[in-house]
This record gives structure tokens, sequence and C-alpha cells, in this order.
């Protein structure tokens, strides 16, 4: 199934929810055993899926004396802010005590330039693929496309050995390069499915016109392509927020994301265990992939499909 | 038609690429290249090109982490792939009752996904911590004989990952097979009816068949996951108690870093690479015939 195909799917799908006609039987009585069962199954598949996260935040409000008590599910008898402080200022991983702050910033720093960088690629990618495929232009993108299955054990030590032969392993515009590289694949992918769906009689009437491969890209193609980018620019914001492995090996300790720095605060061997401050601060690290998560609602679904694609 | 151009070799479009090609060779080539040709040698911290055959895969055979690792993720990726399908596809056939709320549900089952496996992996383990999570919670409300924390124990731990494999990842399967089942022509469940088949009867023979290119797209999703799953073992359970919870992706990270014997990991990736590799050339062949009939 390719993005176009769902992305097809769903206006159907919107039609149908409006001239309220499912897909099946006849109209439901209001109230049957069946319809009491099928929504006591999605009330406990929501309570499973709702639980580990009232979890977390009840016990982010409560103090240590209370946690040891040991009433997972209570809610806090007197609820603190404390632990999102401490998780943000006063965490400790090692001798550091700097909380999750400066793992943020890494974070933004990580994110920002390598979602930019990877998005502007993979479009130009994308387009010339399209619309001017030289020779050994597909050969090349059905490496990228094996390049999005691979295993990134593979990958990972080469790249180290090539990085730190140009001086940009353990830096930040090494981990940068890195996540452009492994962003890539899906987003060529995702980018050459969306102008194959242009007409190309769009092109052949800038070319008859005289524009070359920058022009109509840049004035054509990039003001068509909104939609597209925001899908893109969804699924790397959170894809490279929640990177973990690239960045404990490829960042290099001044650069180490939230991620990184929230698996070390919290599974630190090292002294007493402060679950409130540790709960805290995973609330934090996951803060922005849900924000952007209940902001862009449908769009994520369409990006999570888009980079379900297979070749 | 557009043939024409197509023969034609465009510089700027070969500029414009550069990036392309230089991570689709060098990276994916020469790089993969690079790693199974240090997999022949006796590389340790630094690549060396002294080569000594088959020996790194003879001590990776024979080492019991890697046996492990290898038994471990079969078992997780089986567990973990026929629970995500399953639970999914149940959720998106109760999803597609018509209810009411369905954005609401939707939402709650699909949140986890956006978030780190770390995430997960840091919630599901305080969930599960034996003194002070679920298993002391239940026994305070007064079932003293429940007993659930499978993470303490090396027997268990794996099913603990599993289920917090689920908890992240079954909404997206919900999702695309949701997507799946709205693409199904109405008529067919009307003819169904008709002829007076059984509801479960017409999903498991008519809908789920029609539905095959939904499964595939879930189910190499749930692959790829399930090769990479590093960062939930990391979070969760560090690949611990002892090594019961180790996979293959967290092996080769150690061979290279903490264990510095590059050769071996190296062999250890290849031995990533080739199931990969083989399944994809399976599904080539594939594509290949039937393009080849469809254009036949």
């Amino acid at each position: 199934m390719t993005a176009g195909q769902i992305t097809a799917i769903q206006p159907v799908q919107e039609a149908q929810d409006q001239a309220g006609v499912g897909p099946i039987g006849p109209k439901p009585r209001r109230i049957s055993a069946g319809r009491i069962g099928l929504y006591a199954f999605l009330v406990v598949a929501a309570l499973f899926f709702l639980i580990p996260v009232y979890i977390m935040i009840v016990t982010s409000l409560k103090g240590m004396p209370e946690i040891r008590l040991g009433h997972l599910f209570n809610l806090p008898s007197e609820p603190t802010f404390q632990p999102w402080a401490d998780a943000w200022l006063h965490a400790c991983t090692g001798r550091d005590c700097n909380g999750l702050s400066p793992g943020f910033y890494n974070s933004v720093k990580i994110t920002l330039p390598s979602v930019v960088i990877s998005i502007i690629c993979a479009s130009i990618n994308g387009y010339a693929l399209t619309f001017w495929p030289y020779k050994g232009a597909n050969l090349l993108f059905g490496l990228l496309v094996f390049g999005a299955f691979v295993p990134y054990q593979v990958v990972i030590y080469p790249l180290i050995i090539g990085l730190s032969s140009v001086g940009l392993f353990a830096s930040l515009p090494g981990i940068i390069i890195v996540h452009t590289i492994f962003g890539m694949p899906i987003l060529t992918l995702l980018f050459r499915n969306f102008y194959a769906a242009i007409p190309v009689e769009l092109f052949k009437a800038a070319r008859v016109d005289g524009a070359g491969f920058w022009r109509i890209f840049l004035h054509i193609m990039l003001p068509m392509s909104v939609p597209i980018t925001v899908v893109a620019v969804i699924l790397q914001v959170t894809g490279i927020w929640n990177d973990f492995l690239f960045g404990i090996v490829f960042a290099g300790r001044p650069n180490w994301p939230m991620t990184v720095q929230l698996n070390n605060i919290v599974n630190t061997t090292t002294g007493v265990r402060e679950y409130n401050v540790n709960m805290a601060a995973t609330i934090l690290t996951a803060a922005v992939p849900l924000i952007i998560y209940f902001v862009s609602g449908r769009w994520f679904v369409r990006g999570i499909a888009a980079g379900a694609v297979k070749g | 038609m557009q043939k024409s151009w197509r023969r034609r070799f465009h510089l700027p479009a070969v500029i414009g690429t550069i990036p392309m090609i230089l991570v689709a060779v060098g990276v994916f080539v020469i790089g993969i290249g690079f790693s199974v040709l240090w997999s022949f040698t006796s590389s340790k911290l630094f690549p060396t090109y002294d080569f000594v055959g088959l020996a790194q895969y003879r001590r990776l055979w024979a080492d019991s982490r890697w046996l492990v690792s290898v038994n471990n993720i079969w078992f997780f990726g089986l567990m973990s792939i026929t629970c995500n399908m399953v639970f999914g596809y149940l959720l998106a056939v109760f999803m597609d009752q018509r209810i009411r709320q369905e954005d609401l549900f939707r939402s709650i089952f699909l949140y986890p996904f956006a978030m780190s496996l770390i995430v997960t992996g840091l919630v599901w383990q305080w969930v599960l911590d034996p003194n002070l999570g679920l298993q002391a919670a239940l026994r305070n409300l007064g079932w003293s004989s429940f007993s659930f924390a499978p993470l303490v124990d090396a027997d268990t731990a794996l099913y603990a990952l599993v289920v917090a494999g689920i908890w992240q990842g079954s909404g997206v399967t919900m999702a695309i097979l949701l997507a799946g089942l709205r693409g199904v022509d109405e008529e067919i469940w009307k003819a169904a009816r008709v002829d007076g088949i059984p509801t479960w009867r017409t999903h498991m023979s008519i809908v789920a068949p029609m539905m095959k290119g939904a499964f595939a797209t879930a189910f190499v999703l749930q692959c790829v996951g399930v090769v990479r799953v590093y960062d939930l073992v990391i979070a969760m359970t560090g690949g611990g108690p002892g090594i019961s919870t180790s996979m293959p992706a967290v092996y080769v990270i150690q061979l290279i870093t903490v264990r510095q014997n590059v050769g071996q990991g190296m062999a250890a990736a290849t031995m990533m690479l080739l199931p990969v590799l083989v399944v994809l050339a399976f599904g080539g062949i594939l594509l290949w015939r039937r393009n080849r009939e469809a254009s036949a």
C-alpha cells in the first residue's frame, strides 16, 4: 500500500462518516448486548493504554515518602511540583546535576537542522527522480529503499570510522549528518510518491517555457509541496526527537539529546532512586512529540502510513 | 513521452541529488561492504585488515550471549508481531462499528506510538517495579497473593518487553488495518448478509483476504521495528536480568563500544543483515513476477 492509496482512502471514509453510512449492517439498535460488549472491549483497551500514563503523572506529583507506601493508583495526597523542577534543573547523571534542561536544548539543536536539511535533500531527490530521472537514478533509489530496511547496526560502525576520519564523530554536525542519512530513504520515497501524482503536463509546460531544473523546483513544485512537507516535518521531528541510539553513539557527551540524558538519569545505579523525579523527567521528554501528535491529529496517522510504504 | 527527457543526462539533476548518491552508494553499499569485510578480520577497537576467515563467525556462534540474543529476537518477534496483529485487528474491527467518540478512542490507542521507546521502557519499568509498582499496589488493596513482577525474573522479563511493545505499537497496526477495512466495498458486506453468512465468517474469509495490502504494510512495519529493537531493551531491562533479554541489536553495540571487539561485532551485524536480505530478495522476486504477469 502506498501513501497515495492511504490518502485516497481518507476522503472516502470521511464521506461515509458524514453520510452516516458505516461499512457494516443495518443501523444497530441503541442498546444491545453486543453493543455493550463492544464498548466494554474498547474501554478496557483504552484503560490498558491510559493507565501507565496515569500512573506516571500521579507518581510525578507525589513526594518520595508517599511513593514508598506503595499505593500506585492513589491520587497524590499533597500534590507537589518539586519533582518537576528537580527533573528540569537538578536531576543527576553521574556527577553532573543540571537536570534535563541541557538535554532539551541539545535535542532542539539536533532536531531543527536535521529536519530542515533532510527535508530539503529528500524533496530534491523526489523531484529529480520523478521528473529528471538520469541513467542509474532508479538503481540509486532502489538502494535507498533497501537502506530503509537495513538494521542500523550494520551501518553504524562504518559511519563511526567515516565520520571520525573527517573529524565529525561525536559532534553536533556529525549527529545531524547521521539523522539526514537515515531519514533520507523514507522521506525520498514520500516525496517521490507525491511528485509522481502531479500531472506531468505541468512539468512539460514549464519546460517548454524554458524553465530549468532549479526554476521548476523552486517556483512550481515547492509551492505545491506544502501538504507532503507537513507530513515529513511531523515524521522527522518526532522520529529525531525520540531517537536514542544515534544520539548516544554519534552526538558525543556534550551534545547528548534528551532521551539519552533521561535514560542516564533514570537508569543510574548510584544513590537513592527518586521515582517522582524520574517520572517527571520521562513526561518532560515525551512532551514535545505528544504535543505534535495531539495538534497534528490525522496528519500524524498519514505520516505513519506513509512511513510504512513498501518498495 | 517522458522518454525523450529521460534519456538525456541532466547535470543539475545529478548535482541536486549528490546527497542521495553519497548516501545510497557511500553508506548503504560501501558502508555495508566494509562491515561485511571487517567481519572476516581480527579487528579489535579499530579496524584492521588481518583476515582470519570465518573465525569470527565460529566464535560468534559459540558465544552463549549471542545464542541467547538470537533466541530472544525470535521469541520476541513472533510474540509481539502475533499479539500486535491480533490485538490491532480486533481494535480495528471494533472501531469500525460506527462507535461514538471514534476520534477519542483513536487518539488513545495511538498516542504511545508518538513517544520514544525510551519513554515506553521507563514507564513500564516503573509500572512493573516489584516493590512499589503494580504488584505492591494490588497487594495493598487486599489481594495479598497477587504476584506479577516479570522484570526481576530471567524467565519472564521477555514477556514484559512484549507487553510494552504491544502498548507502543498496536495502535499503529489498528490505524493501518482500519484504513484497510474502510477501503473494503460496502456492497460486499451487503452481499454476504444476503447470503446469510455470519459476520465473523465474512471477516475471516472475505474481508481479511481483501486487506492483504494493509496487513502486509502493518507486518513489514512490525518486522523492521523488531529487528531494530534496541531502545526498549536498554531502557526497560538493560539486557538483564543477567543476559536474559539481550538482543542482537544490543549485542552488536556492546561489542563495538564496551567489549571493543569490532570483528565479532561486524560478524553479528552481518548475521542480522542476512535474514533481511533473504526477505527483501524474496519480496523483490514476487514483485518482479507480478509486474511481469501484469505486463504480459
